[in-house]
């Protein structure tokens, strides 16, 4: 009799808590792996490509599978530190030995040069090149990532990739730089 | 409140916490009154003198404008605009050095001053009470006139807030040592100032002014509060000398006690800071209607001989102000715009005075030292006690060293006003506040690029999702495509089809190298008897079999005419013939079985002869239409279409030769237009030549295959060679029509050269990739060496002739270019 009593109450108990935990799966339900928008987050968005993966997320859920983290040329050490704190793992040198600090870079098209073949456009991953069959192309430099993509189709050769030019707003006062003084 | 308003009147003032105070060094400025300088040899203006967005230029190089013209229009986004300082030319409109620590470019309006100084027309008020809120802010605006303070915030920004203002502070307290541009100004245009600030008043209708004004200045205080004296909502406070209290923040604490909260601006607690120098601005523009051209900027500093304020023109080069207040520079001078403590050293004196610079110091090297070796920090927290913001200096600085930009935003960085006092006081000589600058140009460096990832980020997924759908569309098209072949498409094809067999039935003469064609292949065929396209063939033999009952039923009538001795070996060879022909006729037409058939009986064979030729002649003709001239001229031996063929050989030479001609003539006219010509030739020529080489192929194919007839392969080569010919006379005059407009479109000459640029540049890929393979064949085959020797240094070779190319193309490219220009 008492095994009977002590079989009921820990069944009823086991009843209970199965219920609980299956309404706490339905209601607290995650939608997707929170990692992968953290990680996407902290990718530069660039969409180049260089990872080897079409896009940033692409990479950021290859990055929550457990892939490398310092395949983001476009990001330099400073992505790879962030991801390397957020995943806690050692934090690595770029893999193919890319600068640290890489030079941002907008892609220009040489406008006279441009024979309107729309290329570039396709390639664009952010429609940042606006243009039409046999017309000018031109990039919308604020929404240029500087990715590169554009410059391999192009087939005259008219894109070219050039620095970020600095301006008053994102000028940087150069500690322990030499003054320099210009001499009139 | 009415307490408050109390207690202000009492004269009771807030101290802030902190503040430093160094030696004004204020008294040698103030000797003299503003000084007028003369007009310098050349203006600056810099289009953006202000917080905000540039103006849209208005005025072109060369042209001449007016003193106070305005040369930019603003365009919102907190834009204003600036004006001409004085009358004279416009000599140039370029990028140059700005007034700010880097000296980056900025666009200026360059004016080469004609000595006039001749007013635009100006529009007074006289009446500013008649102006509604609107107009008067429109005036200000219109007017240029921002914030003369430092921060240069557009003004009429500031008197539009559509927040309640209950204090309106007047920052007369010019807190920085050496500056004394604000007291001078008080002191001159007291009663000025004071029109400014009712204007203000009636814009913004504050319960009370506070004048602000530091006990170290007391003419300027005495001058304030006799022209004030007739408005009761208007105080003149007097604040002990401190510095910063001139900072916008400190102020307000200062004179109501109140504290703007982090993150926030003053209007949202009811206050609105104005400089007294931006107040004379706006009451200059109203009641005198001239816009902001001009400022009082302090000359100081023990290398200046004569040093005050003077009146400089906006635009003015710092070494022109420097220069008539007697200029004697040390080595390794320093030149500072703004004050000792909040300035920046210029990297060159060639900068325009702008509408916030306020003082120019140019200290010798015992009043203002340079800084020393930055040494370790000793947390002594001088610099906690004299931050004005209440801020933690030291931690700040650690976190910013070590790039902890989170901590930073934790420890509120972006209240820092920059005022330099923990620099000051700092016993180890740390440059703080260039370190808390560094971390903030940092931070919102990283704030853009997230802003700007986040952008990214949106525009890749749009097109993703664009892509997508124009993918779905497609299949969706792709699947609705075959219910609309059904009806409307196979309806097309069928008219096609009919037409095409229409054109085939009636038999116009066509080309003679078409004939030439037609008769090659008969030719061939007859020889081979290769059955080519069975249902052409069929058709064909049903339209033999109506021109052969034809043909026949004359032919009777003709043997019943004049062959009429044999009657039946006549009707059995033409019983023979007809079987042949049309046997023949199955086979495609064919005059070889004519010939086959011939030799049987003399006369017969003459007359079935003659009929089979005929027949067959006809049968060609009606497949593939053979001239009537060449019909009639059909010969009565054998031998003879061995001549129609040559007949045709020659029309088919004849054709090319013309085309051979035509294109020399076209080629002869070619040499007369230019170089663009010669580049679209060359291209056409290359073109033809590929033409000519690929029908040189066929040809060469032919032969192989039908060796036996050499002169059918001479015929086949002719056509080739006629077929390349035209082939490369359409080139030439697809060449003439390019060449006929290029040079009224130098666009085409733009083509013609990214034409040559894309060859050149598939060429170089090309070689690229030939180069790879031969490495790789290098690679693979390293026992058979004699091959990759002999392919490398040749793609190294061409891949050297391909850049040459590229780069010859380019040049022409280029070269087309400049004359397409010099035409235009």
């Amino acid at each position: 009799m008492t095994l009977f009593y002590a079989l009921i109450a820990l069944g009823s108990l086991a009843l209970i808590f199965g219920l609980i935990l299956g309404f706490a799966a339905v209601r607290f339900r995650v939608e997707s792996n929170p990692i992968v928008d953290q990680i996407d987050t902290i990718l530069p968005q660039t969409q180049c490509g260089q990872c080897g993966y079409p896009g940033c997320r692409p990479y950021a859920e290859a990055i929550a599978n457990g892939d490398e983290i310092n395949k983001c040329p476009p990001g330099g050490e400073a992505t790879v530190k962030k991801l390397a704190d957020l995943m806690g793992v050692e934090a690595k040198p770029l893999a193919g030995g890319e600068q640290a600090e890489p030079i941002k870079t907008v892609a220009y098209i040489r406008e006279d040069e441009c024979i309107g073949c729309t290329k570039c456009i396709q390639a664009c991953p952010v429609d940042a090149i606006v243009g039409a069959t046999r017309q000018m192309h031109t990039v919308l430099i604020d929404e240029c990532t500087g990715c590169d993509l554009c410059v391999e189709p192009c087939p005259v050769d008219c894109i070219d990739m050039l620095p970020v030019k600095e301006t008053k707003q994102t000028w940087k006062w150069q500690l322990n730089a030499i003054p320099v003084t210009q001499v009139d | 409140m009415e307490k408050l308003i109390d207690q202000i009147k009492q004269g009771k003032v807030w101290p802030f916490p902190g503040g430093i105070h160094p030696p004004g060094q204020k008294q040698q400025s103030t000797t003299q009154a503003i000084a007028r300088l003369p007009l310098p040899d050349k203006l600056v203006v810099s289009l953006k003198q202000h917080i905000g967005a540039n103006g849209k230029l208005i005025v072109e190089k060369g042209q001449q404008v007016l003193k106070g013209q305005a040369l930019t229009k603003p365009s919102g986004n907190w834009s204003v605009p600036v004006h001409a300082p004085t009358s004279g030319l416009i000599s140039d409109i370029c990028p140059m050095p700005s007034a700010h620590p880097s000296a980056l470019p900025e666009l200026s309006v360059i004016i080469e001053p004609d000595g006039e100084d001749n007013w635009c027309e100006l529009n007074p008020v006289t009446d500013a009470k008649a102006l509604s809120h609107d107009e008067l802010v429109d005036v200000i605006h219109q007017s240029g006139i921002a914030g003369m303070g430092g921060a240069g915030f557009p003004t009429y920004v500031k008197a539009d807030t559509r927040k309640a203002i209950e204090f309106l502070i007047v920052n007369a307290v010019e807190c920085e040592p050496y500056i004394t541009a604000d007291d001078m100004l008080m002191r001159e245009h007291a009663d000025g100032i004071v029109a400014g600030i009712e204007l203000m008043q009636q814009l913004l209708s504050p319960q009370l002014t506070i004048i602000g004004i530091e006990d170290n200045k007391p003419d300027a205080i005495a001058a304030m509060k006799q022209a004030a004296q007739h408005n009761d909502s208007i105080i003149v406070q007097t604040v002990p000398t401190i510095y910063p209290s001139g900072g916008e923040k400190q102020l307000i604490k200062l004179l109501t006690g109140k504290e703007v909260p982090s993150g926030s601006i003053p209007a949202d607690i009811g206050m609105l800071v104005q400089n007294v120098g931006t107040l004379f601005a706006v009451n200059q523009a109203v009641y005198e209607g001239k816009p902001l051209i001009e400022r009082v900027v302090t000359v100081t500093g023990n290398t200046i001989h004569k040093q005050g304020n003077v009146w400089a023109l906006l635009g003015t080069e710092i070494k022109h102000l420097l220069d008539c207040q007697g200029f004697s520079p040390a080595p390794q001078q320093r030149v500072v715009m703004g004050g000792p403590m909040m300035g920046f050293t210029l990297p060159t004196v060639r900068i325009g005075v702008v509408k916030t610079t306020n003082c120019i110091l140019a200290p010798d090297h015992q009043e203002l030292a340079e800084p020393g070796d930055e040494k370790a920090c000793i947390r002594c927290s001088a610099c906690a006690d004299a931050c004005p913001a209440s801020l933690l200096p030291q931690q700040l600085q650690w976190f910013a060293k070590s790039k902890e930009y989170d901590k930073l935003n934790e420890h509120n960085l972006f209240d820092c006003i920059e005022c330099g006092a923990c620099a000051y006081v700092c016993p180890s000589e740390i440059p703080l506040v260039q370190y808390y600058r560094v971390a903030k140009a940092e931070i919102k460096e990283q704030q853009a690029e997230q802003i700007k990832a986040e952008r990214a980020k949106e525009r890749f997924e749009a097109r993703k999702e664009r892509l997508e759908r124009e993918q779905e569309e497609r299949q969706n098209r792709h699947k609705r495509k075959p219910a609309a072949k059904s009806d409307d498409e196979k309806q097309k094809v069928a008219d096609a089809l009919a037409r095409v067999k229409a054109k085939s039935d009636d038999t116009d003469s066509k080309s003679a190298v078409a004939a030439a064609i037609a008769r090659a292949k008969a030719k061939k065929q007859g020889a081979e008897l290769e059955p080519d396209n069975s249902e052409v063939a069929k058709e064909r033999a049903a339209r033999k079999e109506q021109a052969r009952k034809y043909k026949e039923q004359k032919a009777l009538e003709q043997g019943e005419e004049s062959v009429d001795k044999d009657d039946k070996k006549s009707a059995v060879a033409a019983a023979i013939a007809r079987a042949k022909a049309k046997k023949a006729a199955q086979a495609t037409e064919s005059q070889a079985e004519a010939e086959e058939a011939a030799p049987v009986d003399d006369k017969k064979a003459a007359v079935a002869a003659a009929i089979a030729r005929a027949k067959a002649k006809k049968a060609a003709q009606a497949a593939e239409s053979q001239t009537v001239a060449e019909a009639d001229s059909a010969p009565v031996d054998d031998k003879k279409a061995a001549v129609a063929a040559a007949i045709a050989r020659a029309k088919a030479k004849k054709a090319a030769q013309a085309a051979e001609n035509q294109t020399e003539a076209k080629e002869d006219s070619a040499p007369v237009d230019d170089k663009k010509a010669a580049v679209a030739a060359a291209i056409a020529r290359a073109k033809a030549k590929k033409a000519a080489q690929a029908a040189e192929n066929q040809t060469e194919a032919e032969e192989d295959s039908a060796p036996v007839d050499d002169k059918k392969a001479a015929v086949a080569a002719a056509i080739a060679r006629a077929k390349a010919k035209k082939a490369a006379q359409a080139a030439e005059n697809q060449t003439e029509a390019e060449e006929d407009s290029a040079p009224v479109d130098d666009k085409k000459a733009a083509v013609a050269a990214a034409i040559a640029r894309a060859k050149a540049k598939k060429a170089a890929k090309e070689q690229a990739q030939s180069d790879e393979s031969s490495e790789q064949l290098d690679d693979s085959s390293d026992t058979d060496d004699s091959k990759p020797q002999v392919d490398e240094p040749e793609s190294s070779e061409d891949k050297k002739k391909a850049a040459v190319a590229r780069a010859i193309a380019r040049a022409k490219a280029k070269k087309l270019q400049q004359e397409g220009n010099d035409k235009s």
